[in-house]
């Protein structure tokens, strides 16, 4: 089984499965940190992913974990730091520039493009893999339907993952949520990344939703070789499926390791129950 | 007789009205802006277009092209140049900026065409075509009007629904943020809805001085406010409601000066409208947009 490789640390901090510990990271960021006025929302911020790693990011509300997020996708421009994608530097990039670089998102409420179909939200999604301009739709027919009709070849051997080439057609905005949830996720897909963002996948499912949820991350992990990285508050998920875990409060990561370091750790600990005494 | 003749002289006035209110309501769409310097630039094209055909004889055809050439890259750079950096300024400072580029190009054309009016050359000929045994005759630029409508329509909607671009700009027009974050560049998708709109706007520009052939440097401002409207009262942001609200303003704007009172007849236009958004405020095919909380 996937979830059985043996872990590493490397010297960031973070944990990688042993397959790649011959690999560069796909994801290193240092010292990253952003201030949003006087407030420091992120300081400090190292993280370490390797190539097929599923790792959590994790924390109180508040903690920064949604901001990380939108600092690795471009959406804000850090303060200080780095980011490095495959070793290379993200800084200035546009975000859609980001995302074809191979960083992908999906978010904590669902941002579906609602009132176009799920096919369509997919080709969204592809938009990039489609070879072809404004001009040559118009002079170069024929490579204009080919490419449309690859494109939604592809899009239909996304929606097989999750069983939904049924709903190829249907409005987006009136699939029930977890098949919302599901399609965000075959969308970030779309975009070809190495890395996934999942931004509290979980959010609103029940207990056996959540169990398949889990077994279809570690799934597209599998297939598609890329990183998953999760923002999620359901510990079973987290402690069940991430290899490396990352814990932030106050924008500052407190606590680093593999699922059984972070479940014994008395900082994280701490964390959690000294917000639930303060409130 | 009369009636079916005003009929179609509404519905091919509304035709000018409905390619005009297709720029408003892309760019409003996907930019969430009213672009009131649109007007002017239909301006802009008929004023290109007269140059070429008028002064330069060249061909009826190769002055629209032109026309168009120069409004697409007019409305690019305008975009570039004054609404691009105000992209996360308060809407009313765009507005304000978008009122002062149409006095902007207006002054422009009278600076550099003067205020003489010029009298704009049909770019279809003054031919009619008689039908019923001469009981019905309907000029060939109200033909050509309402078949250019027709296959703009038919283009605009296949290019939105099936072509990368065309997803893209309804991808940004309900999100930009998570259009952005799936790999699109949202400021190249809105440089395009204004070239696409500016281009449609010369050949509205064409088609009304051909109908109507005084043309002046403030031509384009009473058609760009009518089509506004228009825009609105189809429900803006929606591309056959802007064609619907076109069209159906054309011929209620003609009905009214025919049957009723050719002085009023803005008036009545007007209270139509407020009317039609009393009792569906998004238009007749708008969507009620839910406010994100």
């Amino acid at each position: 089984m996937a979830n059985k490789v043996k872990l590493v640390p490397v010297p960031s901090g973070s944990v990688i499965p042993e397959r790649d510990i011959d690999k560069s990271p796909i994801l290193e960021t240092h010292h990253l940190g952003i201030d949003f006025g006087g407030l420091v929302a992120v300081d400090d911020f190292n993280l370490t992913i390797g190539r097929t790693e599923i790792a959590g990011l994790i924390g109180p509300n508040g903690a920064g974990k949604t901001t990380i997020f939108n600092l690795l996708t471009n959406v804000y421009q850090p303060t200080r730091g780095t980011i490095l994608l495959d070793g290379k530097s993200t800084k200035g990039l546009k975000t859609s520039q980001v995302c074809k670089l191979g960083i992908a998102r999906t978010f904590q409420n669902i941002r579906l493009f609602s009132a176009m179909t799920v096919m369509e939200n997919i080709l969204v999604g592809l938009h990039d893999e489609m070879d072809y301009n404004v001009l040559s739709s118009i002079i170069r027919l024929p490579g204009f339907f080919r490419s449309e009709r690859i494109a939604r070849e592809r899009a239909m051997e996304l929606l097989s993952i999750f069983n939904m080439e049924d709903l190829a057609d249907a409005e987006a905005g009136s699939l029930p949520y977890g098949a919302q949830r599901r399609l965000e996720i075959l969308r970030a897909l779309a975009t070809n990344p190495c890395l996934l963002l999942l931004d509290e996948p979980a959010a609103g499912m029940n207990p056996s939703e959540t169990e398949e949820l889990m077994e279809n991350i570690r799934r597209i992990r599998d297939m598609f070789q890329i990183a998953v990285l999760l923002i999620e508050h359901d510990m079973n998920l987290v402690m069940g499926i991430c290899e490396g875990i990352c814990v932030v409060n106050y924008g500052k990561v407190i606590a680093k390791g593999d699922p059984d370091q972070i479940k014994n750790d008395p900082v994280v600990i701490e964390a959690y129950l000294g917000k639930k005494g303060a409130k | 007789m009369a009636f079916l003749n005003f009929l179609i002289s509404g519905i091919s006035l509304g035709s000018i009205y409905a390619i005009i209110a297709l720029g408003y309501t892309m760019v409003y769409g996907i930019a969430k802006m009213l672009n009131f310097a649109h007007g002017d630039v239909i301006m802009v094209g008929a004023y290109i277009c007269f140059y070429a055909v008028a002064r330069y004889k060249l061909p009826p055809l190769v002055g629209i092209l032109a026309a168009m050439a120069v409004c697409t890259v007019l409305g690019i750079v305008v975009e570039r140049l004054a609404y691009k950096p105000l992209r996360a300024a308060p809407s009313l400072a765009v507005l304000i900026t978008a009122i002062g580029v149409s006095y902007f190009l207006q002054n422009g054309a009278l600076l550099l065409w003067s205020s003489n009016p010029k009298v704009f050359p049909s770019v279809t000929g003054m031919g009619k075509i008689s039908l019923f045994g001469g009981q019905l005759t309907v000029s060939l630029v109200t033909v050509v009007t309402i078949i250019t409508c027709i296959v703009i329509m038919l283009v605009l909607t296949w290019f939105t629904g099936n072509t990368k671009m065309g997803k893209a700009m309804r991808a940004c027009s309900e999100d930009k943020g998570a259009a952005q974050l799936m790999g699109i560049n949202v400021n190249s998708t809105i440089s395009m809805t204004f070239a696409i709109g500016s281009g449609l706007a010369a050949i509205a520009g064409v088609l009304l001085c051909s109908a109507y052939p005084t043309l002046v440097p403030t031509t384009g401002s009473m058609p760009g406010i009518k089509a506004f409207t228009a825009a609105v009262f189809g429900g803006i942001g929606s591309i056959p409601g802007a064609m619907l609200g076109g069209i159906l303003l054309g011929v209620i704007e003609i009905f009214a000066k025919a049957y009723i009172s050719t002085q009023v007849s803005d008036a009545i236009v007007f209270a139509v409208l407020i009317v039609v958004l009393l009792v569906k405020p998004a238009g007749l095919l708008g969507k009620q947009v839910n406010e994100k909380v």
